[in-house]
């Protein structure tokens, strides 16, 4: 390891690493624009600039590999004059228009311009102005204040995969575009916002709406899929102004999906502010007092296993907690929170959970993906597979409809006949998992929710037993989900009881009259015409599927607006916390839950959080440790049998990436995402891919 | 300060034909490949480029497109490829693609009169075609023929210690269909000093000859060829 020093400390690195990673362990701030440390190096802005003694010209040190007895001067006068005249030439054709401009207050270049800046200009020549750049709905562009340091580009290449942004031209004339002027078409494109440096490339839907230093700042998690990215919401007021990733190295590192990013103008749009109660075959705005009589008449009369609860995709962990225990004190075993129908199983927890864990897919050799799409499922874990497939050494094939995942990967079939012959080892690909010595297979909801799901899970098992993918200190058995409140749902047991129906049962048995009364918490993604002679109650926040079969609707809280514990698909606890209160007449979801309870004569045993999570901990004692995730316990599960490949190929459980979910569907950015990006791609033809 | 900017803006040209490789092009862009190792096809991409040019007279994104999709390159890295360089054309050129050096060594030694010459006898500016599609004037970065500044480049041939009536008459010649005799204008050889060889006096005898004979070399232009093998 080379020796050497920094501004007078000496400080000891392994080779290779740059002069200014040295520094930074030395807790020395070298100031950049192009260096990230997620990207590759481009060295390109040249703000880093340091003195070396016998090198007769300042150098880069994101470029420069520490040498042994190297001595280096981050802040002696050349190396300050060198940045100072790398800011005056970037400052050249930089307009002064900080005053407009969303990066103000937040731009690394206006800091630095403080450090190192001249106070006036010299440079009387003509200057140059760049015209704007269509990249899509979500990325507004000022060309004119890009400074060409490329991380918009290095990222969409190396990170997104999804190579459509280029510098072209060059020198004085060079541009950042897509040269093309169509939307950029990655899940990821709203990072480049966060990594561009100045105001070039700026949020379009926050455009123009707020300071930084106005909003106020929660640090939170997202549930818009089931990866647990972890997020700071900014607010206004009760207004969310804007969702950003926050860091968090396991889960989401710095990245986050453009749906988590943008779909929050769906949070202020087809809200449920208040009670509702049908009448005369009508819903009516009613008071919680009569919304509750509304239930407590619906309900009276019932017997237990007459009535039924279905737990949407969003719902946190805690009013499914208050929910089970309401039905139980209700005596009905009707329970469920896999609205989807997808084959879990709830005893054992390795059978639900992505045990190898998100980081863990760094350690994996070899990946087998079945009836699953990350890219559109979970796009911040597919920028993680593509990351392993990058290191090289990583084989990765696929069952399902054939798409480009960002990465190469081997397509072995459409349907379950090809994870058949994997299965029995007659596709070559099995021998590549049994030799590798960490191999992986994810199974999707594609695969899980479809009538012989079970089987599928217990082919998984039976293959992950045979290639050997649990073994000691790893567990290559993976289910990536795709809805944020799943795997809460299945660590509480939100699951059906001795003799209960699942959610296929008891929307059979609602057609059939024999269940009469559902109530629905959050739950939209599933077919509502078997529930259209049942009572339904549908507490949740916006006014999407269920709330129209409903005959008593409770305002809920959207994730954004309650403090709440949300298991990731790893099994990781994470609590999300209020940035805003709900709209109107909306309250927290537990809280409801508990004054239903009291009406209906059941009172559930907590009138604060607190005791809730207390409970929740005593009952489930996964949720007393948040942000720890281990692989499930192994065991028995899944059915064996036949699979039916009848039922076509395996596809995603997610058709488009922008809409998924009730706020994602009432959201006007992702509207216009589905319809620039989804639609017009389906309008390319030929070559463009 | 000043007040003045120029905006920047990127061209497009847009075309209805689709571009594809004639067969016999389509063989010796497979031939270009084939040089390059597995897994480095992509560095072929500037030969592609080129061949493109030749076929089609310039690089439509239909062409771009085309080069990328043979070399399974994202078609932006083809774009930035070829908006680098000046020698690839994004808009269609004339039958004269009239390329004129003004980096320094030429500025130096009178490009700027050779720039007038050519205005004067195509009575366009630099990036304009003529209305006669005969020629498009164009200005370019060093075409690596320093020692023999000012220099001009027609199609593939480059024209030499040009004045303003050497130029003028070269332009004059290859408007009319003629092929002047390309390379050194005053009949220059090995790029010697201008006052005669100081060096490699064997070359010397041949020197003086073509001082004292002033009608160049017998070479013939190649650009009439290479501007009609793709048509």
């Amino acid at each position: 390891m080379p020796k050497l020093t920094i501004d007078g400390l000496e400080v000891e690195v392994p080779a290779g690493t740059s002069v200014l990673q040295a520094a930074e362990e030395l807790g020395i701030e070298i100031p950049r624009f192009c260096y990230h440390p997620r990207l590759p190096v481009a060295a390109n802005c040249r703000m880093c600039l340091v003195e070396i003694e016998k090198v007769p010209k300042p150098v880069a040190s994101c470029a420069q590999p520490v040498g042994e007895g190297m001595v280096v001067k981050t802040n002696s006068p050349a190396a300050l004059q060198a940045r100072k005249n790398v800011m005056e030439l970037l400052l050249i054709n930089h307009p002064l228009d900080c005053p407009i401009c969303d990066q103000g207050g937040e731009c690394d270049l206006q800091d630095q311009a403080v450090a190192y800046g001249k106070d006036k200009g010299r440079y009387i020549e003509e200057k140059r102005a760049v015209t704007e750049k269509y990249l899509g709905p979500l990325i507004k562009t000022a060309m004119t204040r890009c400074i060409h340091c490329t991380r918009c580009v290095r990222f969409l290449t190396e990170i997104a995969g999804v190579p459509e942004l280029g510098m072209v031209n060059r020198g004085e004339h060079a541009e950042i575009t897509t040269y093309v002027e169509r939307a950029l078409t990655s899940e990821l494109s709203g990072n480049i916002v966060d990594l561009c440096p100045v105001g070039a490339l700026t949020s379009k839907p926050y455009a123009f709406t707020a300071r930084p230093w106005e909003l106020k700042k929660t640090e939170s998690i997202d549930v818009l899929d089931a990866v647990g990215s972890n997020i700071r919401i900014d607010t206004r007021g009760n207004q969310v102004m804007r969702v950003l990733p926050r860091l968090h190295e396991d889960v989401n590192e710095e990245w986050l999906g453009d749906k988590s990013r943008a779909a929050i103008d769906g949070l202020a749009k087809r809200r449920l502010d208040t009670p509702y109660v049908r009448r005369d075959g009508q819903l009516r705005p009613a008071t919680w007092a009569e919304a509750f009589a509304a239930i407590e008449a619906g309900l009276s009369g019932l017997k237990g296993a007459e009535i039924a609860a279905i737990a949407g995709d969003l719902a946190d962990a805690e009013s499914m907690f208050a929910l089970k225990l309401l039905m139980q004190a209700l005596g009905s075993p009707n329970l469920d929170c896999r609205q989807d129908g997808a084959a879990l199983d709830p005893k054992v927890s390795a059978s639900w959970r992505f045990n190898t864990g998100i980081a863990g897919i760094e350690q994996a050799d070899a990946l087998l993906i079945v009836g699953s799409n990350p890219r559109i499922e979970a796009p911040v874990l597919n920028a993680r597979i593509r990351k392993r497939v990058l290191k090289g050494g990583f084989k990765v094939a696929t069952v399902g409809v054939k798409t480009d995942l960002t990465y190469a990967a081997q397509h072995l079939g459409d349907g379950v006949e090809a994870f058949q012959a994997v299965v029995d080892g007659e596709n070559p690909f099995f021998d590549v998992l049994k030799t590798a010595e960490r191999p992986m297979i994810v199974l999707g909801m594609g695969a899980l929710a479809r009538a012989d799901g079970a089987r599928i899970l217990g082919a998984a098992r039976h293959l992950a037993e045979k290639a050997g993918l649990v073994k000691d200190g790893w567990n290559g058995f993976n289910v990536l989900h795709t809805a944020a409140a799943r795997v809460g749902g299945l660590e509480i047991g939100f699951v059906p009881g001795k003799g209960g129906l699942d959610t296929r049962g008891i929307l059979k048995a609602a057609a059939a009259g024999k269940v009469k009364a559902v109530w629905l918490l959050g739950a939209d993604q599933l077919p509502t015409n078997p529930l259209d002679s049942a009572f339904v109650i549908y507490q949740g926040h916006h006014g999407d599927v269920g709330a129209q079969v409903a005959d008593v609707i409770l305002p809920g809280a959207a994730y954004t607006e309650k403090d709440g514990t949300y298991v990731n698909t790893e099994g990781r606890v994470q609590r999300a916390q209020r940035a805003v209160f709900p709209p109107g007449e909306a309250r927290e979801d537990w809280k409801i839950l508990r004054a239903a309870s009291e009406v209906l004569g059941h009172v559930l045993p907590f009138d604060s959080l607190d005791a809730l999570r207390d409970a929740l901990a005593a009952a489930v004692p996964a949720f007393a440790t948040p942000d720890a995730a281990a692989p499930g316990a192994w065991g028995d599960f899944g059915e064996a049998g036949a699979l039916d490949a009848a039922l076509g190929p395996l596809g995603s459980a997610v058709s488009n990436y922008y809409m998924t979910d009730p706020i994602s569907r009432a959201s006007p950015t992702m509207a216009a995402c589905t319809l620039e990006i989804i639609e017009a791609g389906n309008a390319r033809t030929g070559t463009h891919g | 300060m000043s007040e003045t900017y120029h905006v920047e803006t990127i061209e497009t040209v847009e075309t209805p034909e689709t571009f594809a490789f004639t067969a016999e092009n389509r063989k010796r862009a497979e031939a270009v490949i084939a040089k390059y190792p597995a897994g480095r096809q992509r560095s072929a991409v500037m030969p592609l480029l080129d061949l493109a040019q030749r076929q089609a007279g310039w690089l439509s994104r239909d062409a771009m497109d085309c080069v990328a999709g043979m070399l399974g390159m994202p078609p932006i890295k083809v774009y930035e490829v070829a908006t680098f360089y000046t020698m690839y054309n994004l808009k269609p050129v004339g039958r004269l693609h009239v390329q004129i050096c003004t980096n320094i060594s030429c500025w130096l030694r009178g490009a700027p009169e050779i720039v007038r010459a050519a205005k004067d006898v195509l009575g366009v500016a630099f990036g304009e075609t003529t209305a006669d599609g005969a020629a498009t004037l164009s200005e370019v970065e060093c075409l690596g023929a320093c020692a023999n500044a000012p220099v001009m480049q027609v199609n593939d041939d480059l024209y030499e210690d040009l004045t303003y009536d050497t130029a003028k008459a070269v332009l004059e010649a290859l408007l009319k269909g003629e092929a002047p005799p390309f390379g050194s204008q005053t009949g220059r050889r090995g790029s010697c000093p201008c006052k005669g060889a100081t060096t490699l006096k064997e070359l010397a005898g041949e020197h003086a000859a073509a001082e004292s004979a002033p009608a160049p070399k017998a070479k013939t232009a190649k650009s009439a060829k290479a501007g009609k093998e793709t048509s």
